[in-house]
């Protein structure tokens, strides 16, 4: 009866910030849901399946759709999940509450900025893909309400240094409690990295609104590929950062090395930025010799994640030694597989091993050419941000929606099954993205399905198409049980304080920051931010400053 | 513990190193095969007004032409499709691609080939190949550039 009547007043009266997390976080997994609901489209059109002509009164194309699935799954779900995750964890961590009024401030332009942008997006007047390669030309709605969304980051980048400066100044000399430097080198990195978006926004307002006749195509997109490519280590530093804090003891074990895990967050900061050509080695306009820098950065972004395989395999060894598992590798085994928060990580960072020799692959300067805009780019990135950063994110909420709540999970059978399905569906529909993009050169983001002249073309990859459809209906049913697990855990009555984790599952270390150089060397915030701008002021101040003072503009066009 | 914690310590320090290595190993050679692997990738040739690609200039005359021993070819991206519309070289010989859009951006992707263009309306694009086999090559667009974006799709002919 007590706890029935506390639900009825605010359940969150005593902790807001929880409040707060929730709604970043529902509201995250809202976008996804419907984001979601296109990408089995998106499979069937590449098994020569067009089910768009069903969607006609509603939705008007495929580009629609696909800009739908862009927009909402890779920039609005991570954008807000990054939001919910890395403000929350700190804010436990350090025992002190974030500046609740800007947190809401930040939850309502988010919010706001998304209504403004998805209103263009439903109305077919936005079809531009999440990329919005000028000169194509959205309404200017679309540019504002994305810019206002991406703005709200920067408002949690406030949050999450406000909390660490506060912590510091009542804890002189300490090293920063872990999560909370991640969140510190995480925010400091968007930061940095959001500036090309935040500066071409600038720009595609300017032109939508009509004040200026045409924007320069090649510095619009390095302006989005400076954003571009560390937006994909903003997507997976939050899954990164559950997986070294809270995968360890869910799995029932240790994490390894705390110092290590810094060191991984502090190159992350270093490298993520100063990387982006790599997706313009096709492009004209931009040396060879700065393509192969960038080449070359790019491959060093690739140690921390070596690390972090390292680390995360070795604190699930440890685990499954400690829940009995024996021999060389009888410790997998013996892992909590039942456990469908522990499932979706082990499953996640399994296809992340064959997503991150692809990346290898497409940061080689040469490779390349041989893949470039084929649906081997969408492969890949399915592997990672489909699988391992979306999984993380599914796994997490399966405990953290009743931490926060107070409501305990429903149907964990379906949780299960949904992480099972899920990684099954993306396994078998990258691994028949990548060869049919390698193999048969099948162009990404085209509505093949719908082109007879096209599905003639790309008729000697059939058999793979099939696996496109088998894996189109996997994740329809993966997606279905995922949603209904989560929403009707979120919108039950039920609270039940005594069936759910009460504080967040923040796991012991083995090797600890005190008296480790490494970390003190790591603890340098500034310093090494200082060194991350220097990086990107060398490694893509002369283009930039060409392109700004040579520019060359173009006419917008609507071309679907 | 204190052991087990030791033991980590040492397999981490030569995990890293291995990675470094291995990153060293890719970063050198991917320099050294686009040096001497005929390097394909697009280089700015010019810079040229969108709005005027159809009217003026060479653009305006999409062709290939025979210099000496070798073919310029002077192509189009346009939505939806590539002028000229067949292109016709023979084997064994130097082709030097100029291209260009007048409306969004588009790709030259030449199937079975290293030849992979982003074309940027602005940007004129220069890519040189030589075609060794005989046959029919398609020519596939691979950047989304409006509605037909899937129909974009031509081909060259290499004859013997």
């Amino acid at each position: 009866m007590a706890v029935k009547s506390l639900s009825s007043f605010d359940a969150y009266a005593d902790a807001p910030e929880k409040k707060y997390a929730l709604y970043m976080l529902m509201l995250g997994f809202a976008a996804l849901a419907l984001g979601t609901f296109f990408g089995p489209l998106q499979a069937f059109n590449y098994g020569g399946l067009d089910l768009y002509p069903l969607l006609k009164p509603v939705f008007q194309n495929y580009y629609q759709g696909l800009s739908l699935h862009g927009v909402l799954n890779a920039i609005v779900f991570t954008q807000l999940f990054a939001q919910a995750i890395m403000i929350y964890l700190p804010a436990r961590e350090l025992g002190l509450r974030p500046n609740m009024k800007l947190a809401w401030v930040s939850f309502w332009m988010a919010f706001g900025g998304l209504l403004i942008a998805a209103i263009p997006l439903l109305l077919n007047e936005a079809s531009v893909l999440y990329t919005f390669y000028a000169p194509l030309k959205a309404h200017w709605a679309f540019y504002v309400g994305a810019a206002i969304f991406v703005l709200s980051s920067y408002v949690s980048i406030y949050l999450a240094l406000e909390l660490w400066l506060r912590w510091r100044k009542a804890n002189p000399g300490k090293i920063t409690p872990i999560a909370t430097y991640m969140a510190v080198t995480l925010w400091l990195m968007w930061l940095l990295a959001s500036l090309g978006l935040v500066v071409g926004a600038l720009f595609l307002i300017a032109w939508s609104l009509g004040l200026v006749a045409g924007v320069d195509p090649l510095l619009m997109r390095t302006l989005f590929w400076y954003t571009g490519h560390p937006i994909v280590y903003f997507w997976l530093l939050p899954a990164y950062t559950l997986a070294y804090l809270t995968l360890p003891k869910l799995a029932g074990g240790k994490l390894v090395s705390d110092p290590l895990s810094r060191l991984v967050f502090l190159l992350f900061l270093l490298f993520s930025v100063p990387v982006g050509f790599h997706h313009q080695f096709a492009d004209p306009g931009i040396a060879p010799y700065w393509k192969m820098i960038h080449t070359v950065l790019t491959m060093f972004v690739a140690v921390p994640s070596l690390i972090t395989a390292f680390t995360i395999a070795a604190s699930l060894e440890v685990a499954g030694r400690a829940n009995g598992g024996k021999g060389l590798l009888g410790w997998i085994g013996a892992l909590p597989w039942n456990n469908p928060t522990v499932l979706a990580f082990l499953l996640g960072f399994l296809a992340f091993i064959p997503g991150g020799a692809g990346g290898m692959v497409n940061a080689s300067f040469n490779l390349n050419q041989n893949v470039h805009n084929t649906v081997w780019i969408p492969g890949h990135f399915h592997l990672q941000v489909g699988t391992l950063v979306t999984m993380a994110a599914m796994g997490t909420a399966f405990w953290l929606i009743p931490h926060l709540t107070g409501k305990p999970l429903v149907a964990r059978g379906m949780a299960v099954a949904s992480q099972w399905l899920w990684f099954l569906g993306m396994f078998i529909m990258t691994f028949a993205l990548h060869w049919m993009g390698f193999l048969y050169q099948v162009p990404r983001r085209s509505h093949i399905a719908g082109s007879p002249v096209a599905m003639e073309a790309y008729k000697e990859s059939s058999a793979w198409m099939v696996l496109n459809i088998v894996s189109g209906v996997i994740l329809l049913i993966a997606a279905i049980l995922f949603f209904y697990v989560i929403f009707a855990t979120a919108l039950q009555n039920r609270r039940e304080p005594s069936q759910v984790m009460a504080e967040v599952p923040f796991t012991e270390v083995i090797s600890k920051p005190e008296g480790s150089g490494l970390a003190q060397l790591t603890e340098r915030v500034w310093f090494w931010f200082g060194i991350a701008v220097v990086l990107v002021v060398l490694a893509y101040g002369p283009v930039l400053f060409q392109m700004f003072t040579n520019m060359n503009p173009v006419p917008g066009q609507r071309l679907w | 513990m204190e052991n087990q914690e030791h033991i980590i310590e040492r397999y981490e320090r030569a995990w890293i190193f291995f990675g470094l290595g291995m990153i060293t190993v890719f970063i050198v050679l991917v320099g050294y095969l686009m040096l001497t692997m005929g390097n394909t990738n697009p280089v700015r040739a010019g810079r040229i007004d969108a709005t005027k690609v159809r009217t003026e200039g060479d653009f305006a005359n999409p062709r290939v032409e025979q210099v000496g021993n070798e073919y310029v070819a002077y192509v189009q991206a346009f939505a939806y499709g590539y002028l000229p519309a067949e292109m016709k070289f023979k084997a064994g010989k130097k082709v030097t691609f100029y291209i260009t859009s007048p409306d969004v951006q588009h790709s030259f992707q030449v199937a079975n080939t290293n030849i992979n263009v982003q074309v940027i309306p602005g940007e004129i694009a220069k890519v040189s190949y030589t075609f060794k086999q005989p046959g029919e090559y398609r020519i596939i667009c691979n950047e989304y550039c409006g509605i037909g974006h899937a129909n974009m799709i031509s081909k060259l002919i290499v004859e013997p």
